[in-house]
């Protein structure tokens, strides 16, 4: 077989266990698991295969244009270079995993047959979007991720968090994904094609007419999917998911679609100075401040969900300077080390019985009834806060390293000022990271109280997993020597200044957290604070989902508890209590969006109860009016009739004569 | 009289006098002035049994006016039939009906006011058409009386034979459908009383009376 | 004799019965009125018939004719009616013609209970 048609099996395959799953889940529940399994696995394989071909070399194009469609064509193209291949064996590999691990995470889910076509479903759009030579056909797997996302964000949909936060991914994610259409559609008509490498040409020559407004647009779609601010607000909401559903979508598929629509067409924002500034302040903005936040909230998973828009910060940072291949770097380990969280996040909390760290810090021994989860999720923890030799270290300091060369005069790729944004806020970041991470890791497993309930041992499935992916996230990073290769791009090999800051200040974030937590742990035991653990011996997913449900009811608030013996809360300061919810964003959302549709809507209703309405009923009024007029006519009574006929007659007489006469 | 004759004689209108009438007009005047005023009476009168007399005056008074226009067989038929039997019918049907005697407040329907103005519109529009039309017209009532016995039946059994018969058979289903819808009557009120404790015994009475 | 004298008098009786069949509520009153609406009619027949006799030479008599069978028609319906009527008053007890009213709007045709005990009443 040749590698394109390996390539488009790739996409192919998963859509149809995707299809097989959805038809035959209710009549054969017994191929269930292995349509959701082999089709992924295949795809992996396949992924592989395609990027041992392409190896790094001359990107394979090929396409095939089903149809003409007007003026700007639109094909069925492929489009695989050293990117696309290994983004393909990264989303192969995690979405094996996951739909491994949720065989035994929701083993016991009766809507498990529909939950894995979707999650299907969600690979293969993102393997389309991949490989996609052609931005529509991307741009049919990017709203295929959409829709998937919000089924999925939406699989509790009994809790009212689920159902909040499904609809909020999908509203937010598509009020991004409108400018991005238009931005897409200018583009096309700019280039005359939606190809990406005519796209590129196009750009190489200088064709591109207006590439700050395109550039813009297509940020905002970007910004959107790939949760950057200001629309990241439904991704710590879309924790209302399930743990390998949160896992997918962080790791592998949806948020890295962003990123890597980016760094497929880096030149077209490179070609607008200004969207390369705008791309740094947002990038810097979202680290900076996923980095507080994450520190204050109190959901494990919602940690590690701002700990997601954090990363993917470093991600826009990498591409604001110019260093696509830094991005991607950071793309590839953050899915491997993001991925083994969630899904170690997963473990816990089935064992724990909760997904609040303040109730997690109130167990003695936690650690021991998962150990799988716990040494991995340490590994996973070194890698986020960028510890050498763990993977993280390697791609985020090729980011830092890539922004210090634009800071320090290298500015043929990307305006200088945003190198210095990102190096700053990237090691302003780094302490931050280090900081949350080290807080999970202490609350998580460093408890101290009543004995961590037991739930019983986690499906071995889960666990294999876990080590499965803690072996890129510790050794990943070591690629760094082969990646150019793959990348086209300048060395990726950390350099020294911007390795010892930021390690240092990572080492400085995690010890004075240590200290703090030293402080306030002595308090833990005096404010008693109650987990929940309704059904010890049920699966993980309904575990998970009693959690999610449970936790605004015993805590007061869906994002954070009140909780003294938090090191957050020391740390933080006054400013804890903005960082708990976000900064806010979301009640400035409700002020600028929310109320403005609600009062439309309720204008709108206004105006069609009363005066659409009114017209209706009139319209039906004066018929009925006539009628009642006519019917009174109708008595009965045969004199009256001939009398009204009578007289018509003489009137026509008259009428005629009058005629007849000339008078 | 020729038909050129006959022409001139409704042109000039010289030998009568709008304003001249002959002894037979101002006879036909005074009768029809009695014949419009009993029939007035007829359709106003509050006691049933009086509009019926009424009805024999005018219906006489018709009878009168025929004479005068020479045509005695119809009048005497207008005796016969409706004096003598049309009327004599009505007054059956009120009594059968148990009209009441004397003066009944309800005779008249809460329709007369249309009927009044839908009659009077009616007059007023006819009056004007056939004063407009006939003003120059008259009638020649000398010579032989075009309505005698004899020229009427030679007439009638000379060119009408054909619709002479078609009427009789027309009688005779009149006389059937009366007995059948007396009869169909009589079957509805059995199917009525056996139902309900009635007293068939006054139904037959009536019956008898009829 | 004028002609309009005989056509003046048939329109005015025309007119009254008219006014009868139209205000009267005894049925038997309504058919006098028919009776006056008919006789104006004869009249104007036999008017017409003189004239045309004697100004057209028209020997057919045809409107004498007719207004002899206008006569029989008469008697046959005046016949067919009062059995109407009669039947009528032995059903509903009553020969009102505007308490007749089973087409008005909003009449339950399916009410023989009342019209059985207006009938035995």
């Amino acid at each position: 077989m040749t590698t394109t048609t390996l390539a488009v099996l790739v996409p192919l395959l998963p859509f149809l266990g995707a299809a097989a799953g959805l038809l035959l889940g209710r009549t054969a529940p017994g191929f269930v698991r292995p349509l959701a399994v082999l089709p992924t696995l295949a795809a992996f394989v396949l992924a592989v295969l395609v990027a041992a071909r392409q190896g790094g070399g001359r990107a394979v194009d090929s396409a095939t244009e089903f149809t003409p469609t007007g003026s700007v064509p639109i094909e069925l193209a492929l489009h695989i270079d050293g990117f696309a291949a290994l983004v393909a064996v990264l989303v192969g590999l995690v979405a094996l995993c996951v739909q491994i691990y949720s065989t035994g995470y929701l083993r016991e889910d009766p809507r498990y047959p529909s939950y894995a076509a979707l999650v299907s479903l969600f690979t293969s759009a993102m393997l389309l979007v991949v490989y996609s030579g052609d931005l529509i056909v991307l741009l049919v797997g990017w709203e295929v991720m959409g829709i998937c996302s919000y089924f999925l964000v939406g699989h509790y949909w009994e809790t009212p968090e689920a159902r909040a936060a499904s609809i909020k991914a999908f509203l937010v994610t598509k009020l991004g994904d409108v400018p991005f259409l238009i931005g897409l559609f200018a583009l096309g008509t700019d280039a005359g094609s939606f190809r990406i490498t005519k796209i590129l040409g196009t750009v190489a020559g200088g064709g591109l007419h207006h590439p700050t407004l395109i550039a813009l647009l297509l940020l905002a779609g970007v910004a959107g999917k790939s949760a950057q601010f200001p629309l990241h607000t439904w991704l710590p909401d879309a924790m209302a998911g399930p743990t390998p559903v949160s896992a997918l979508i962080h790791a592998a598929t949806m948020v890295a679609a962003g990123i890597y629509f980016i760094a497929r067409l880096l030149p077209v924002f490179q070609a607008s100075s200004a969207a390369m500034v705008v791309l740094a302040v947002m990038a810097a903005v979202t680290m900076a401040g996923s980095g507080f936040a994450a520190l204050a909230q109190d959901d494990i998973k919602r940690v590690l969900a701002y700990s997601t828009i954090g990363q993917l910060g470093y991600m826009t940072g990498a591409l604001a300077v110019g260093e696509r291949g830094a991005a991607v770097f950071h793309l590839l380990s953050h899915g491997a080390f993001k991925a083994l969280l969630f899904l170690a996040a997963g473990v816990i909390i089935h064992a724990a019985g909760t997904n609040s760290l303040a109730a997690m810090s109130r167990m003695k021994d936690l650690r021991a009834r998962v150990p799988d989860a716990y040494w991995t999720m340490t590994v996973a923890l070194l890698a986020l806060a960028a510890i050498p030799p763990f993977a993280g270290f390697f791609s985020k300091e090729s980011v830092l390293g890539a922004a210090e060369h634009v800071a320090t005069g290298h500015t043929e790729h990307a305006p200088g000022v945003a190198g210095w944004i990102v190096l700053l806020v990237g090691l302003f970041t780094a302490l931050l990271t280090a900081s949350y991470a080290t807080r999970l890791w202490l609350l998580a497993f460093r408890g101290h109280g009543a004995e961590a309930p037991d739930h019983g041992k986690q499906p071995l499935v889960m666990n294999a997993v876990l080590w499965v992916l803690a072996v890129p996230s510790l050794a990943f990073g070591l690629a760094y020597g082969v990646l150019p290769d793959w990348f086209d791009s300048r060395d990726l090999t950390p350099t020294l200044i911007t390795s010892v800051l930021g390690t240092g200040l990572a080492l400085v974030g995690g010890l004075v957290t240590y200290g703090a937590w030293r402080h306030t742990t002595a308090l833990a035991g005096r404010v008693p604070l109650g987990a929940v653990a309704a059904h010890p011996e049920a699966d993980a997913g309904l575990v998970e989902a009693e959690a999610i449900a449970s936790h605004e009811p015993a805590y007061g608030e869906v994002a954070y508890a009140h909780d003294p013996a938090d090191p957050g809360r020391l740390l933080l300061g006054p400013l804890h209590r903005h960082a708990a919810v976000g900064f806010h964003l979301d009640a400035v959302y409700d002020a600028l969006f929310v109320r403005p549709v609600r009062a439309g809507a309720s204008l709108v209703r206004f105006l069609d109860r009363e005066v659409v309405e009114t017209y209706v009923r009139g319209a039906g009024a004066l018929p009925r009016l006539l009628g009642a007029a006519v019917r009174r006519a109708q008595t009965g009574n045969v004199q009256t009739y001939v009398s009204a006929l009578l007289a018509g007659t003489v009137v026509l007489a008259v009428a005629a004569l009058l005629v007849a006469t000339g008078a | 009289m020729s038909p050129a004759a006959a022409l001139a004689t409704t042109a000039a209108a010289a030998p009568h006098g709008f304003l001249s009438p002959t002894g037979v007009e101002i006879a036909f005047l005074l009768v029809g002035l009695v014949t419009f005023g009993a029939a007035l009476v007829t359709v106003t009168t509050r006691q049933l049994v009086h509009a019926a007399l009424w009805l024999v005056v005018t219906l006489g008074g018709l009878a009168v006016e025929y004479l005068l226009l020479t045509a005695e067989f119809i009048a005497w038929m207008q005796v016969l039939i409706y004096v003598g039997s049309v009327v004599v019918l009505l007054l059956f049907g009120l009594m059968l009906t148990k009209a009441p005697i004397g003066r009944s407040p309800d005779a008249d329907s809460a329709n007369r006011w249309a009927a009044l103005g839908v009659a009077v519109a009616a007059a007023a529009a006819l009056v004007w058409v056939v004063v407009d039309a006939f003003r120059t017209t008259w009638i020649d009532l000398g010579g032989a009386p075009s309505g005698s016995t004899k020229v009427t039946g030679a007439s009638l059994f000379q060119n009408w034979v054909l619709p002479f018969e078609a009427l009789s058979v027309l009688l005779l289903a009149a006389l059937v459908g009366a007995i059948v819808l007396s009869r169909k009557a009589k079957a509805d009120a059995a199917a009525a009383t056996t139902g309900t404790p009635a007293v068939p015994g006054s139904r037959s009475e009536k019956e008898g009376v009829r | 004799m004028h002609l309009v004298y005989p056509a003046v008098l048939a329109v005015l009786l025309f007119s009254t019965g008219l006014y009868g069949v139209l205000a009267r509520r005894n049925a038997i009153l309504v058919l006098m009125s028919v009776e006056l609406m008919l006789n104006a009619v004869n009249l104007n027949l036999v008017a017409f018939d003189v004239w045309l006799n004697r100004t057209a030479r028209e020997t057919l008599h045809s409107g004498q004719a007719l207004t002899l069978f206008t006569i029989a028609i008469a008697a046959a319906e005046i016949g067919i009616g009062l059995a109407i009527v009669l039947a009528v008053h032995r059903n509903r007890g009553t020969s009102d013609i505007d308490r007749l009213r089973d087409t008005a709007e909003g009449h339950e045709s399916d009410a023989p209970e009342a019209e059985k005990a207006e009938a035995t009443a």
